[in-house]
């Protein structure tokens, strides 16, 4: 029975997998190859004494940390407008909806300028939050606002069909049993939400560290304190340094490809718990 | 007869053919920087209709423009430009690096084979209300200096060495004295634009800061665009000449057997015509005749050059602003060792 045949749904599964194998490795793992290929012009040593200049662990710092905060709050908010654009009937929701994918489709220089006009001090923002003495464009805060804007809507998309399948029976059920709304939330729709949920913070996450283009407007972009690792790349390009330039992409890769690894493994744990004893 | 008028008719329209088809269409591409835009557009159409009446040919010149950094590393990496006009020699000098053309280069032309000039200038606010004068009040309590980024702005690296060659030229100027005034000068600086343009954007339409560094031809440029009445013009006693240089891409023009119209098009950059157009454009023209027409647009200013003070690009790119170089040294972020 070992040679027992299986039936696909579709047929010609060598043919797909030669494809997709041959595709990936020409869009990503090919770059990606050249990239390593070239960073390796520096060695080990050269890649050491580039980590431990202050000025990348402190653009690395701001990098990945404010991807990470940025992340988090989108996970928050756009879980709130995911439920509130599923859940409810309202007059300009299909409106509120298309202006989720705004972000997407805006140019980044585009989204940078707006957010810097806005936040600057002497934009509509940017004015109020002065009187208040907190400065938002040309801070890390601002890094954090551009970044908490270009990966928004990964949140609320990923979310969106799984709370549009989620079975209202389930919480009504629970209702029923005397749980509290809270736990309702807590122990009936977050363990369902919960994998979506990692994966839309996952590309958020993996968007805003990358992002350069709206980030450079709003950052002020000063060494040590506003200077994301994309532009440190920048720099190194500028100065025809090519091996630099592309350690620092693959340090850059190499903390991405951790961190989503790790969410991935909180992903497949979030699903077990999703799925009662079974 | 009739045989023979045919016959005449025939080798007529046989030679007038043969004329149509020797009017041949002849690509240049430009690889220019950003601000050049509206120059190279008035600059190509008075090239094409000159050589049309010379030569009968036509030539479409297409053009490229981004950082002048970038631009030079789609050229090193291949892309097939006739000739590049950018914003330091520096670029340049890293294409012919590369071999693609020879590194003579800024030989090959007049006036260090920049047709156009430049210099540092400050853009204040209307009425100057920080009475800003020379270099010293850029680094008075409570003054906000705008400036991009030297480590990704060509155009910062101008205002950099303009600073600097202050300090220097100063009585009793030094190395050290320049390093003290360039760092501290820095310390004024609230934000760093990875461009010029961008720099521009924060110091006019953000409104932060009371000065911007600027090239002569940006200043006035954003003056006439944005409105005489927002923006002042300070020139300070002493400044440095940037010098744009042009270049023939030798392997490229090889290829591409246009060498004839491609030298012949930078040639052209020289010439009174062209000369005007560029000084309409707020750069300062080389020949004394078209700078006179202009003279109330551009005003006397002491000028230093790359080659007076700092030798050349190479020396002060290796010197200033490579990493761990005097900028990164002295720049903000840095903590430079007394």
């Amino acid at each position: 029975m070992a040679l027992a045949k299986h039936h696909r749904v579709l047929p010609g599964f060598g043919l797909s997998l030669g494809y997709t194998l041959a595709f990936l490795g020409l869009i990503v793992l090919l770059p990606l190859a050249a990239l390593a290929w070239k960073a390796s012009g520096i060695g080990v040593a050269g890649l050491l004494d580039l980590l431990a200049a202050p000025r990348t662990q402190a653009a690395l710092k701001l990098s990945f940390g404010g991807a990470l905060a940025a992340s988090l709050i989108n996970a928050v908010f756009g879980l709130l407008v995911a439920w509130v654009l599923v859940r409810y009937r309202f007059p300009g929701r299909r409106l509120l909806d298309a202006l989720v994918d705004l972000p997407f489709a805006l140019p980044t220089a585009v989204a940078g300028i707006a957010l810097t006009a806005l936040y600057a001090p002497n934009g509509w923002l940017g004015g109020a939050f002065d009187a208040l003495g907190v400065r938002i464009a040309y801070t890390q805060l601002g890094v954090g606002v551009a970044m908490v804007f270009v990966g928004f809507p990964f949140v609320v998309r990923t979310l969106q069909p799984v709370l549009e399948s989620l079975d209202r029976e389930m919480e009504e059920a629970a209702e029923s049993l005397g749980a509290r709304r809270s736990q309702i939330f807590a122990r009936v729709i977050l363990p369902v939400l919960l994998p979506a949920l990692l994966t839309g913070f996952a590309l958020a996450l993996a968007r805003a560290v990358g992002e350069y283009g709206s980030v450079i407007f709003i950052a002020g972009n000063m060494p040590m304190r506003t200077e994301i690792t994309p532009l440190l790349i920048v720099q190194k390009l500028e100065q025809f340094d090519y091996p630099r330039a592309a350690a620092l992409g693959v340090v850059m890769l190499g903390f991405s490809f951790v961190m989503l690894v790790a969410l991935s493994l909180l992903q497949r744990w979030s699903r077990r718990w999703a799925e009662p004893s079974s | 007869m009739k045989v023979k008028a045919l016959l005449v008719l025939l080798v007529l329209s046989a030679m007038l053919a043969v004329g149509v088809a020797s009017a041949r269409t002849i690509t240049l591409l430009n690889v220019s920087y950003d601000p050049t835009r509206e120059l190279y557009q008035d600059l190509n159409r008075a090239f094409v209709a000159q050589w049309k009446a010379q030569h009968g040919d036509n030539v479409v010149i297409r053009m490229s423009h981004g950082g002048s950094g970038t631009q030079a590393r789609s050229v090193a990496d291949g892309l097939p430009a006739s000739v590049v006009t950018l914003a330091l020699a520096y670029d340049i000098d890293a294409i012919a690096d590369r071999g693609l053309l020879a590194k003579n280069w800024q030989q090959r032309l007049p006036d260090n084979a920049s047709p156009y000039t430049s210099t540092i200038v400050f853009l204040v606010r209307k009425g100057n209300p920080k009475q800003i004068r020379d270099w010293p009040d850029l680094i008075r309590p409570g003054v906000q200096v705008i400036t991009p980024n030297p480590k990704t702005s060509g155009g910062a690296r101008w205002n950099f060495l303009a600073a600097w060659g202050y300090a220097l030229q100063q009585p009793g100027g030094s190395e050290a004295r320049a390093r003290t005034f360039v760092h501290a000068l820095f310390q004024h600086v609230p934000v760093l634009d990875t461009g010029a343009r961008g720099a521009t954007n924060t110091f006019a339409q953000r409104g932060i800061g009371d000065v911007l560094l600027a090239w002569e031809s940006e200043a006035l440029l954003a003056q006439s665009k944005l409105g005489k009445d927002r923006f002042d013009i300070v020139v300070p006693s002493v400044s440095i000449l940037a010098e744009p240089p042009v270049a023939v891409v030798d392997a490229n023009v090889a290829k591409a057997g246009n060498r004839a119209v491609a030298e012949a098009y930078l040639e052209f950059l020289y010439t009174p015509r062209a000369q005007d157009i560029a000084a309409r454009h707020f750069y300062r023209p080389r020949l004394a005749q078209v700078t006179q027409k202009h003279a109330g647009q551009f005003p006397v200013v002491e000028t230093f050059t790359i080659a007076q003070l700092f030798g050349d690009w190479r020396k002060a790119q290796a010197k200033f602003f490579a990493d761990g170089g005097v900028f990164d040294q002295i720049g903000p972020g840095s903590q430079p060792a007394r």
